[in-house]
């Protein structure tokens, strides 16, 4: 069959690389693949950690993701010729007060209560994990279950494992995705016999059942920075997280530390007070930052929905959405993209994403469109 | 049932007494939940930390959940940013209620009162409905009123904090001492803390954390719309003064069948006589 994806962040990349792996011609279109959010983020693979109060569809997705996650680490590996950056070593999530520990407490009772391994410990056994830790952190927990991956390596190997499988890119964005065809910016129709929409926050034109549907996302701003160090001991090695922030270390020297939660619309620009919360909250976790250098700070947009959870599926007589994968994307890929090939590949929409169906937003996709027309 | 006993600020009546902020909700429709099963008809969004022509924001959710916006001044440190902010705000929302904001220090997120009378004058000289966040302090207050302030808003505790009511007293002096609306800002943690902002004579409660980071807000939300509507009524209904001692809720001569000598001593001893502690 032919398939044209459009977008080409970790969802659409993965889409497509699956999709020629299942024999099928694949067009992927985007301007710039792989330089939106995904390659903003910081690639935490972290459902136990992201795990809150009344989101446990998301968390089990994320679990059955998360469990995937180094098979398809290994086949990427060996598709695209080059390494993902996928690293077990599970994650600290520290209290810097006794407010933040107090906090922890129906977190990890919660945790608990769905299965998910989560492991209180002291503040000497936090720094005994990571020295770096500032002595006067209060303790945390240890979820040995979330890992993570350099983002920026893993959509270079899905890149290359894409057009290694045959994927071939249009460097120009999709205008309009209906069931059957794909209209690019410039103008050029693309008919095939699937469509796969996975724009992020931005939205192409959607038809579905004969209708332009406009679909409830919200871009939620996250600025993020990287330092480097060639002072490995001034760095954790593992992901930390506290509180709203996290900081995330890279094989090459890199850490990466985010991230805010802005609803500011399409808003990119860094501003001062997010580096400096950043900065300030992230040097009480570690010390030992004074001396790394800045290295870069940016912006990316994540694709939010009202319930924080994705879109995969398809509207009546539209094409398939994989959207809205909000802070979860990098972690969700491979589930996603195994959830829209079965759909190329069947039609029938797998169990485990039926509770993602695009359609629990029917009644809101109107509000929107007023809303749209007020402004 | 009792009669409409409306919420008046600067003229205009609110049904509903309680007042939403936004602050924290884990999503969209969890705050739609909640805004929703509370009742508000007034929810506050802070201007810094919203851009209000972004398609499906928390613009539309407060619409939706039939509330009014009030912009707030949140993120201010100085006067001149939050008269600033207050006028930007004005023209992005199209309405010149403003909760004015000015805030001391990061780690208290205490009220910066001088900075707020400062510019809470400017924004009155400039027409707007200022409704200030302050401290509990009565001085504050009567000079908010003072210069022309719709409502005063102290906190029962720091922003955030849910540590309810710190100091019940400074409560009840402001409540006599100024004459516009008292809403209690900051602190609630629980539906009780919110009950009894409203029997300590408050005429509204302002919050947020309490409900978008409980477990389940919808249900936090409804517990704080009865507590605010249970606290009113009973400040309306007058409470008993507190006693040292017990007082039988029916007096002894009322119960003469229980009694194993009706003219006997017990049956005609009455209490009533003693008076309140």
């Amino acid at each position: 069959m032919k398939v044209v994806v459009a977008g080409g962040g970790v969802i659409g990349l993965s889409v497509a690389w699956q999709a020629a792996r299942h024999g099928h011609e694949v067009v992927l279109a985007d301007p710039d693949p792989g330089r939106g959010t995904s390659w903003a983020g910081a690639g935490m693979l972290a459902p136990v950690a992201e795990a809150y109060f009344g989101e446990e569809a998301i968390t089990a997705f994320g679990m059955a993701a998360s469990h995937r996650w180094e098979s398809w680490a290994d086949e990427l590996r060996a598709d695209a010729g080059s390494d993902p950056g996928y690293t077990r070593k599970g994650t600290l999530v520290i209290a810097r007060d006794h407010d933040e520990l107090a906090a922890l407490v129906p977190l990890h009772e919660m945790q608990l209560a769905q299965q998910l391994r989560a492991e209180r410990v002291s503040a000497r056994e936090a720094r005994r994990i990571e020295p770096a830790l500032a002595p006067a952190i209060c303790g945390g927990l240890w979820l040995a279950d979330d890992h993570q991956v350099d983002n920026r390596l893993y959509v270079r190997a899905l890149i290359d494992a894409c057009g290694r499988a045959g994927v071939s890119f249009v460097h120009e964005r999709a205008a309009t995705c209906a069931p059957t065809h794909v209209t690019l910016d410039g103008g050029i129709d693309m008919a095939a016999d699937a469509v796969v929409v996975a724009t992020g926050t931005w939205q192409p034109v959607i038809e579905a059942g004969g209708e332009q549907i406009d679909l409830y996302l919200r871009p939620v701003k996250g600025q993020i920075i990287r330092v480097r160090s060639t002072n490995r001991a001034v760095f954790p090695t593992r992901t930390v997280r506290s509180g709203p922030i996290y900081v995330v270390p890279r094989d090459h020297g890199e850490l990466a530390i985010g991230a805010t939660a802005e609803e500011r619309g399409f808003d990119t620009t860094v501003t001062a007070g997010a580096a400096r919360e950043l900065l300030t909250k992230s040097w009480e976790l570690l010390p030992g930052l004074a001396e790394a250098e800045l290295v870069e700070v940016m912006a990316g947009l994540r694709p939010g929905t009202p319930d924080n959870a994705p879109m995969i599926g398809r509207l009546p007589g539209g094409p398939i959405l994989a959207m809205g994968h909000f802070r979860h994307g990098i972690l969700f890929s491979p589930a996603t993209a195994a959830a829209v090939v079965a759909m190329i590949d069947g039609g029938e929409v797998p169990e485990v994403v039926a509770p993602f169906t695009p359609e629990r937003f029917a009644g809101a996709t109107t509000a929107r469109r007023q809303a749209k027309a007020r402004t | 049932m009792p009669q409409p006993d409306p919420m008046i600020i600067a003229g205009e009546p609110f049904s509903s007494r309680l007042v939403m902020g936004t602050g924290g909700a884990p999503g969209l429709d969890v705050l739609e939940r909640a805004l929703i099963a509370s009742g508000t008809q007034m929810t506050t969004v802070a201007l810094r930390r919203l851009d209000p022509d972004a398609p499906g924001s928390v613009l539309d959710v407060i619409e939706r959940a039939g509330s009014r916006v009030l912009p707030n001044t949140a993120g201010c440190f100085t006067a001149a940013e939050a008269v600033l902010t207050a006028k930007l705000a004005r023209d992005a929302f199209e309405t010149d209620w403003v909760k004015l904001e000015v805030i001391g220090d990061e780690d208290t997120l205490l009220p910066e009162v001088t900075e707020l009378v400062d510019a809470a004058e400017q924004l009155v000289a400039d027409g707007f409905v200022v409704l200030p966040y302050t401290t509990d302090d009565p001085v504050v207050a009567r000079r908010l009123e003072g210069v022309g302030c719709a409502a005063v808003m102290p906190l029962g505790s720091p922003i955030g904090s849910g540590s309810g009511i710190r100091n019940p007293y400074n409560l009840a002096i402001i409540r006599e001492q100024v004459s516009v609306p008292v809403i209690l800002d900051a602190g609630i943690g629980t539906a009780s803390d919110a009950a009894l902002a409203m029997e300590l004579g408050c005429d509204g409660v302002l919050l947020a954390t309490a409900v978008t980071r409980a477990h389940d807000p919808a249900l936090m939300a409804t517990a704080m719309r009865h507590a605010v509507e249970a606290g009113r009524l009973a400040h309306l209904a007058g409470r008993i003064p507190r006693r040292l001692y017990a007082r039988a809720s029916t007096g002894f001569e009322g119960m003469p069948t229980l009694s194993p000598d009706p003219t006997g001593p017990e049956a005609t001893r009455t209490y009533d006589d003693r008076p309140d502690l």
